[in-house]
């Protein structure tokens, strides 16, 4: 069939678009805060308590019994692991339950891709707005932290860029896994699987140097160790060559699961 | 053409959804495609914004080859779905300003186009109100609304008002004839008969994943039903001898529950009609004559 003649009812306005476009990234960012000043409240109570309680609990608790960790106050250690905490639990379940709520029960993102959206736009933009919401307030605990008598250093300000790339890998990893459990009770695999140990052997309580061998070489290919190592970097004092090696790897890990969670949006989204 | 499909086929499995289906569709005018639940023609709309991707055949809408550039075919029309993918904790005017991003209204044009949309389904004064908070009718004229922002060439609407009432039908159906008026281009699917025929230039009648007829309502009316019907009612014995007595004749019939309807009933022979006997009720043909004896599924 030619194509001449179809060119002759294309509308002259119709603009030429890109394959990755930043307008419909915006558009969703819209969409995400419009939702978020209606809920901002009971997501930053969730966000900034949470990882509060950790501290505080963990903090004084084990901080009666363990007063120093290496060269660190006990509760100085947990408020910059916790950080890490917060990173992973801010971006993985706005990931895991939005991307299956909107896309299962809301079918907002097919209203979406029926739009000039294609499923990597959407995917970036959801993931961009978790790693952002989660950057902020992940750096909640070091906050507390100073009420606590954690000293304030300028290296802190660098918390929010290791939490987003943080959060925007563990985003993504929630997306994914949106993407492929056969329903929305299939969490709970994800969740006590995958999430909780995690969240344990990053070094957020207790130093990784202190788990076997093997538990150790597993935390070093969790992307959380990376993010916890390079606060307490970012707070104590940096080690460059070792923090350019943990940055690397958060990079990687949002990369990787970047790919995969389009992968695996596209599968279902597009028929 | 505003949409040109040929030898589109769209296999889920060992399904076909659609099978070797040709279709032009010109620009301006108001095309049903008519079919029974599961012809294909959902598929056959997903199709056209690339959310279904095609097996084999090729796709032009506006001039763009789907899927490769779907994207700027997606710029310029409007997508109405059967399914309500409102979002229900944003208002009806936060929907719309989302989408008006998406469809990359320009920014200074924006509020404007918001307006519009609102007004033209008749909910500006229900702007802040929340989509959750909105009656039925008004939803799905605001997922209308929500397709026709950015003032597309073309509007897909896909059963545009299955599940209404039909005052609220009546009210869409307001709604897109203006649409059709205004010169924009509209493919419309449905299964109800009534919608092709008050809002449809043409129909395409589809079945198992292809067209089998194509026409304005009233030619495919007299091509496949003639002017007019005769409805005999009776006994399940007394139908079936009507059916073969007519049959017979080279006359088509449809049976529907406890009548049958002998078409084309201009053409009866008196001998013929003395055998049918005197109780047929005479009516005229209608497009559900049409769809009944090319689809051989009942309309709802």
């Amino acid at each position: 069939m030619s194509t001449t003649g179809e060119s002759a009812v294309r509308p002259e306005r119709a603009p030429r678009l890109r394959r990755f476009e930043f307008a419909p990234v915006r558009g969703i960012w819209r969409h995400e805060l419009a939702l978020y000043k209606r809920y901002y409240r009971s997501q930053s109570f969730a966000s900034m308590v949470e990882p509060t309680f950790f501290l505080l609990a963990f903090g004084y608790g084990f901080g009666s019994m363990v007063a120093v960790v290496g060269d660190y106050r006990y509760l100085d250690f947990v408020a910059t692991g916790v950080v890490g905490t917060a990173a992973l639990f801010t971006s993985v379940f706005p990931g895991m339950f939005n991307g299956y709520i909107r896309r299962v029960f809301q079918h907002t993102y097919d209203a979406m891709l029926a739009a000039p959206v294609d499923v990597h736009e959407l995917v970036t933009a959801e993931a961009l707005w978790i790693a952002a919401k989660s950057a902020v307030y992940s750096c909640t605990p070091i906050v507390v932290g100073m009420f606590f008598g954690l000293d304030p250093a300028f290296g802190m300000l660098l918390v929010p860029f290791v939490t987003f790339f943080t959060a925007l890998g563990f985003g993504l990893f929630g997306m994914w896994t949106s993407s492929v459990v056969p329903s929305i009770n299939s969490f709970d695999y994800v969740i006590t699987g995958v999430v909780t140990p995690l969240f344990l052997i990053a070094g957020t309580f207790f130093p990784i140097d202190s788990l076997p061998g093997w538990a150790q070489n597993v935390a070093y290919l969790n992307p959380l160790y990376h993010c916890v190592e390079l606060v307490r970097d970012a707070v104590f004092g940096l080690d460059p060559l070792a923090d350019l090696g943990h940055l690397a790897g958060l990079v990687v890990f949002a990369a990787l699961m970047w790919l995969i969670a389009v992968r695996g949006m596209r599968k279902r989204l597009i028929g | 053409m505003a949409i040109r499909l040929r030898g589109v086929v769209k296999r889920f499995g060992d399904f076909t959804a659609v099978n070797g289906l040709n279709l032009d569709v010109p620009p301006g005018i108001c095309l049903g495609l008519l079919g029974p639940n599961g012809a294909g023609k959902s598929t056959t709309m997903k199709m056209l914004t690339a959310q279904a991707i095609a097996t084999a055949g090729s796709i032009h809408v506006l001039g763009f080859r789907v899927p490769e550039e779907s994207k700027r075919a997606r710029a310029a029309m409007g997508v109405v779905p059967q399914q309500d993918n409102l979002d229900e904790e944003l208002t009806a005017r936060e929907n719309l300003e989302v989408f008006a991003h998406l469809y990359r209204v320009p920014r200074r044009a924006r509020r404007q186009a918001v307006d519009d949309a609102l007004a033209l389904a008749h909910l500006t004064e229900r702007q802040l109100t929340k989509v959750d908070d909105l009656s039925g009718g008004m939803r799905r004229r605001l997922l209308i609304a929500r397709g026709l922002v950015h003032r597309p060439a073309l509007v897909l609407l896909d059963e545009p008002t299955v599940g209404l009432d039909p005052q609220v039908r009546a009210e869409l159906w307001g709604l897109i004839d203006g649409l059709r008026a205004g010169g924009t281009t509209v493919l419309m699917s449905t299964h109800y008969i009534e919608e092709a025929e008050r809002l449809a230039d043409e129909c395409a009648l589809m079945s198992h994943g292809r067209v089998i007829a194509r026409g304005s309502p009233s030619s495919l009316v007299a091509e496949y039903a003639g002017d007019q019907v005769v409805e005999h009612y009776g006994p399940p014995d007394r139908l079936t001898e009507v059916e073969r007595l007519a049959q017979a004749a080279g006359l088509p019939t449809r049976r529907t529950g406890p009548s049958v309807s002998v078409l084309r009933a201009e053409t009866i022979p008196p001998s013929l009609a003395d055998d049918l006997g005197p109780d047929g009720v005479r009516r005229a043909a209608s497009l559900e004559d049409v769809f009944v004896v090319l689809t051989g599924e009942l309309v709802e």
